[in-house]
């Protein structure tokens, strides 16, 4: 008997689904398919890049040259690409990974960077939240207000008297020079804000009257149940700078200091594209595990944004 | 006493932004006074100039290229960005197969623009894969990145990444809405229509506001590809602010570009305020 009614509640409840995916009015079964179909669709585009380029870094340089001549080679005819490669080969990895010192040097100046970035801003970042969150002081609405416009200021606005600044501290040509403005960014600091400010106040003055100091409270409070905030943010904050494009492109002139993210290898030469494909996947790889990684915290960031007071 | 209790008080509070806030002395608000500064002065000689490099600006070709590019950009693309994300989030929100759907959509956010562009070249090259398939439906293609094709290209670009991140922002809008108004509209007769449009719609005003304000922060991103793939001097179509600001700073147009700066930080700070008090008379 009970099944039966689950039964039932279940078919009512599809049913609503349905009627709800139906918004534009009554499109019926058929209606539902085409719907679906077209989020298939849109689905299969938005990942075709990232089947395109693992697909690529496995093609030896032959299959590779005769698919993408037409665009490389400026051979005739068009280009033309297959799902999976003919003669699959890992070749392209083995080159760059044991031939290749200077992609290691970018590598590791793009893990720098990144981690750089990240330590600061959850030292800084973190309390510089939990100060906004959770005290008051003079002008603080004032000082948050400046907060939010410099997170909304593009980076050319600054870039020329960044530039001379860096220049005043001997950090131009310096990984120093990218670090240190991502570090004191104040675009975590409005994340990380918004999770603190969750934080009941009864708990923060429980602690208190049991003696805990501002400083403890910070370290055994706002650290641990702020862990998804800060989370969020370090996932949003590690996509972000491990593509930085601008700031090395402006600020470094010294190759060896340039990160993976403005290294793209010459392709119009037919030995390289392969390279140039492997090179591309390694250096999604980390951002695609951070992602698949972090994805719920990548979505509670997003939406941290979202929420109001 | 009480004010000696709260002073303490409130510099203690201070005393917790402070390594943040002298940062962002040093690397936001020094570097942006000095920009003002500069606006002001003469390239070379560093003399007062008056409004005159504001006058040199405003009269420059690239520069009003640029800003019109920049403008019909932003005008175009946060709109479509921000409906398309509705329609998929107000589909994909109460569905079963949404997450892996919504995880699919937010996947581009994870790749690095290099590798974005690299696909950009072979997909739109007057030889490349589009046209090739385009071809097969006989359609006849184009030199996507080096005719005005090149601004639609970028325009989808920017969805691409974006869609996601904006489905993901939209869905913790139609989280917030009470289940109960939407039972208490059907009892009422309500069709699914009305639903959207009577209760979905206004609830989601607030949200509204920050996505506009996130996507036009996201837009100003989509630079990274342009540069990649078209490099310093792209089809004038997709000709950017930061196309106009790289090039002013390779060739030391500093007075220039200190008085462009200032204008674009001056229009974007309106715009932000504008956004501010939207969103603060919707608080109440």
């Amino acid at each position: 008997m009970k099944t039966k009614i689950r039964l039932i509640r279940g078919k009512i409840g599809g049913r609503r689904m349905q009627r709800r995916i139906n918004s534009k009015g009554i499109l019926g079964k058929a209606g539902h398919l085409v719907v679906w179909a077209f989020f298939i669709l849109l689905a299969a585009i938005v990942l075709y890049p990232i089947i395109f380029l693992i697909s690529g870094s496995l093609m030896g340089n032959d299959e590779l040259s005769n698919y993408l001549g037409a665009v490389f080679l400026g051979k005739e005819g068009y280009a033309d690409f297959p799902f999976l490669p003919m003669f699959p080969t890992l070749r392209h990895y083995v080159e760059i990974c044991l031939d290749s010192p200077e992609f290691f040097v970018m590598f590791w100046n793009s893990v720098k960077i990144t981690f750089g970035v990240l330590i600061g801003q959850f030292v800084v970042g973190t309390m510089a939240a939990w100060g906004f969150a959770k005290y008051d002081f003079l002008w603080k609405k004032g000082f948050f207000v400046l907060y939010m416009i410099l997170m909304l200021l593009p980076f050319q606005v600054l870039m020329l008297s960044d530039y001379l600044v860096l220049d005043l501290f001997h950090l131009t040509d310096n990984l120093w020079g990218i670090i240190l403005p991502g570090v004191f960014s104040t675009f975590p600091v409005f994340i990380m804000y918004r999770f603190f400010v969750e934080i009941p106040e009864s708990l923060l003055e429980s602690a208190r009257l049991d003696g805990a100091k501002e400083w403890q409270l910070f370290r055994s409070l706002a650290l641990p149940v702020g862990s998804s905030g800060i989370t969020a943010c370090m996932v949003l904050g590690f996509l972000e700078y491990w593509s930085l494009i601008e700031q090395p492109l402006i600020f470094l002139k010294e190759k060896s200091l340039f990160p993976l993210s403005i290294f793209l290898p010459d392709i119009t030469n037919v030995g390289r594209s392969g390279m140039a494909f492997a090179a591309s996947v390694i250096t999604f790889l980390p951002a695609l595990l951070v992602f698949l990684g972090g994805q719920d915290y990548l979505e509670q960031g997003i939406m941290a944004g979202a929420v109001k007071e | 006493m009480r004010s000696i209790g709260k002073t303490h008080k409130s510099i203690r509070g201070f005393l917790w932004i402070l390594p943040s806030f002298l940062g962002v002395v040093v690397f936001y608000l020094l570097p942006y006074a000095d920009v003002v500064r500069r606006s002001f002065l003469g390239a070379v000689d560093n003399r007062f100039v008056g409004l005159e490099n504001y006058k040199t600006v405003i009269g420059n070709t690239a520069f009003l290229l640029a800003v019109k590019n920049t403008l019909l950009f932003t005008l175009i693309c946060i709109p479509v960005l921000i409906l398309l994300a509705l329609l998929c989030a107000v589909v994909l929100y109460k569905s079963k197969y949404g997450g892996i759907i919504k995880s699919a959509f937010l996947m581009p956010m994870a790749l690095p623009a290099v590798s974005v562009a690299l696909v950009w070249r072979v997909l739109f090259h007057s030889q490349g894969l589009l046209n090739h398939w385009l071809l097969g439906i006989g359609i006849a293609g184009s030199d996507w990145m080096n005719t005005k094709n090149a601004f639609w290209i970028l325009l989808v670009s920017y969805i691409w990444k974006n869609l996601g991140y904006d489905i993901v922002l939209w869905m913790a809008g139609l989280a917030g809405i009470s289940t109960n108004i939407y039972e208490a509209a059907r009892v009422d007769g309500a069709g699914e229509r009305q639903c959207f449009f009577y209760i979905t719609l206004p609830n989601l005003k607030s949200s509204f506001f920050t996505i506009t304000v996130l996507s036009f922060l996201n837009s100003f991103k989509v630079f990274r590809e342009a540069y990649l793939v078209a490099g310093d001097y792209p089809h004038e179509s997709i000709y950017m602010m930061q196309h106009l600001f790289n090039n002013w700073f390779r060739a030391f147009s500093f007075d220039k570009m200190a008085a462009a700066a200032v204008m674009e930080s001056g229009v974007l700070l309106v715009l932000i305020l504008l956004l501010q008090k939207a969103w603060d008379s919707k608080e109440e």
